[in-house]
């Protein structure tokens, strides 16, 4: 099936709102991307420590099973009984050394394999399974998985690059710098928004709102475009970050720029200051970095907040977000306590992100009744897509388009890469 | 455990002002509940019994509470909405030097200025308030929710 999307422009600089509401587009985004050859983020290594360690996880709206067998070896496979579909495991994670189906209590190894089944005999010779049943043959379908010093990605595709070509230089690069030392895991909080996953995507690939959107950022001067920054991508323009450098631009650069918009640069001072306190722990002094992987992940530093977002999609009209906080294992309780207190910037409730959830929704509400409208997406310029030294741009949006549609197989003609 | 009557009423009459200090949108005088060195802080059931210590929110003092009341008056925005909380009774746990610590269930309906109502969260809050003379004190206010998956987000305090 390919869907027919009228493409107004082959920049993605016009991007049709229907593509946020359409069941077809959904089913094939989960056929074609996350059930492609695309690698997705399943969790962190930190997660299964030990031997028979497992954790349940989502790639696009597939229940995954992501589990360390004895040997050590990281296996991921679906969480389907390959008997009657029943979810193998309902827990969020746990420690065991087989996987057992609650339904007629099919057996399954760590690594995912169908090992047994009761009855497989028959009783006294009367019924069980026929002779020639091979267990193998049914077994759930895996995931090849990479780990990427210690984040796990899986993919359902023989066709997908090798994790370090589908990162990029850039992609693999940020990974090594979150995950440089040993890390500690501070726990989870999940949000879930009405509206389309690809809306958050955007979102995270829009530097232009941050300021603007999340007013705190700039009240507070925890980060203002005016700041020495700007956005990165990948060579296919399908992973992206938004960076900013701590302290890179005067008050009297922000008063000018903001002057023009409601914030209030001066009026507002924190009381309590140390939830903006910010302590260096990376050699290349950034205090804000999104790297964001096409299609469901992110890593995210907000001053010393550390973690992973994963998106997790729930129809055409809904999505998770299944944010992952962790600090490194040498963090004293001094540390781990500051990182808790600077969490209050991140998540649901966090000061720099609770308007993204409304945002998002809003768009959902408001696009529904316009199947023949459009985005713009024009800020930082139209045509070809590439990396800038500033942040007064959208056009990594349009770097997630372009490998959506190919992808998708529904690129325009000459449609830009 | 034994309380006296009195005692009784007097925390109830808090978490009564509690309730309706957040859903008649006085965030000012719910915030006039706590003690100086107050403690409030929004974490999940799933974090709490995996022993993992991540807040969704955490005011470690009265300021960082006026603070975040300000950020919501001021800079922030949201979903607008009604809150309505509904609270179970007081179960008290123990009193120490005229600190008293209980538990009490709630649930907190959301409903949008086009009248929608849903529920947004249900969980419990672990308390520790004091009493001094007749007046009484919220010193710490966990709130342990159950609905983990926040629906849109969370502003406003639970």
């Amino acid at each position: 099936m390919k869907p027919d999307i009228a493409w107004q422009r082959n920049d993605y600089s016009r991007v049709p709102f229907w593509l946020h509401h359409d069941e077809g587009i959904y089913a094939l985004e989960m056929e074609r991307i996350f059930r492609g050859p695309a690698w997705s983020y399943l969790c962190l290594e930190a997660e299964i420590p030990n031997a028979c360690d497992f954790r349940t996880t989502w790639v696009g709206d597939t229940p995954v099973i992501v589990s360390r067998a004895k040997d050590g070896v990281i296996h991921a496979f679906v969480n389907r009984c390959s008997h009657r579909g029943a979810m193998i495991v309902r827990e969020l994670r746990g420690n065991a050394e087989r996987l057992v189906c609650l339904y007629h209590r099919w057996c399954y190894s760590n690594a995912g394999e169908l090992t047994g089944l009761p009855f497989r005999k028959g009783i006294k010779g009367e019924g069980g399974m026929p002779e020639e049943f091979d267990m193998k043959a049914v077994s759930p379908q895996r995931l090849k998985v990479a780990n990427y010093h210690g984040m796990l990605f899986g993919t359902f595709s023989d066709r997908a690059e090798t994790i370090e070509a589908y990162l990029g230089e850039f992609g693999t690069g940020m990974v090594r710098r979150f995950l440089s030392r040993p890390i500690r895991i501070l726990g989870y909080s999940r949000q879930r928004i009405a509206g389309n996953w690809k809306l958050y995507a955007e979102n995270l690939r829009d530097t232009y709102h941050a300021s603007l959107l999340h007013e705190f950022f700039v009240t507070y001067g925890v980060d203002r475009a005016t700041q020495k920054g700007g956005v990165k991508m990948d060579a296919r323009h399908r992973h992206n970050m938004n960076h900013a450098y701590a302290a890179s631009d005067t008050d009297e650069d922000a008063k000018a720029a903001y002057a023009d918009t409601a914030a209030r640069l001066d009026r507002m001072q924190l009381r309590d200051k140390k939830l903006l306190h910010y302590k260096n722990e990376f050699p290349d002094g950034m205090n804000l970095a999104t790297p964001t992987f096409f299609p469901n992940a992110l890593l995210i530093q907000i001053n010393n907040t550390i973690g992973t977002r994963q998106i997790r999609p729930k129809g055409p009209g809904a999505h998770e977000v299944f944010q992952t906080l962790f600090g490194y294992a040498d963090d004293d309780e001094a540390m781990t306590r500051h990182r808790l207190i600077s969490a209050n910037l991140v998540g649901p409730a966090g000061f720099v992100s609770m308007e993204d959830g409304e945002a998002i929704e809003v768009i959902q509400k408001a696009t529904r009744s316009s199947p023949e409208g459009c985005e713009v997406i024009e800020m930082g310029g139209r045509g070809e897509v590439r990396d800038l030294a500033h942040r007064v741009t959208e056009t990594p949006i349009r770097g997630f388009w372009s490998y959506w549609a190919e992808l998708m197989g529904v690129e325009p003609a000459g449609g830009i890469r | 455990m034994n309380v006296s009557l009195e005692t009784r009423e007097l925390l109830t009459a808090l978490m009564a002002e509690y309730a309706m200090a957040i859903d008649e949108d006085r965030l000012e005088d719910w915030v006039e509940l706590f003690a100086e060195d107050c403690d409030y802080r929004v974490v999940t059931r799933e974090n709490v019994e995996q022993g993992l210590p991540n807040v969704l929110m955490w005011c470690d003092n009265k300021d960082m509470l006026r603070d975040r009341v300000d950020s919501y008056r001021n800079v922030n925005e949201y979903n607008l909405h009604y809150d309505r909380h509904i609270l179970g009774p007081l179960r008290f746990i123990s009193e120490k030097d005229g600190a008293w610590t209980f538990d009490v269930s709630y649930s907190l309906f959301q409903t949008t200025l086009e009248g929608e109502s849903r529920l947004f969260s249900v969980g419990r809050y672990r308390i520790e308030a004091r009493l001094e003379g007749s007046a009484a004190r919220l010193k710490t206010v966990a709130v342990i929710a159950d609905t983990g998956l926040v629906p849109s987000l969370l502003a406003t305090p639970i």
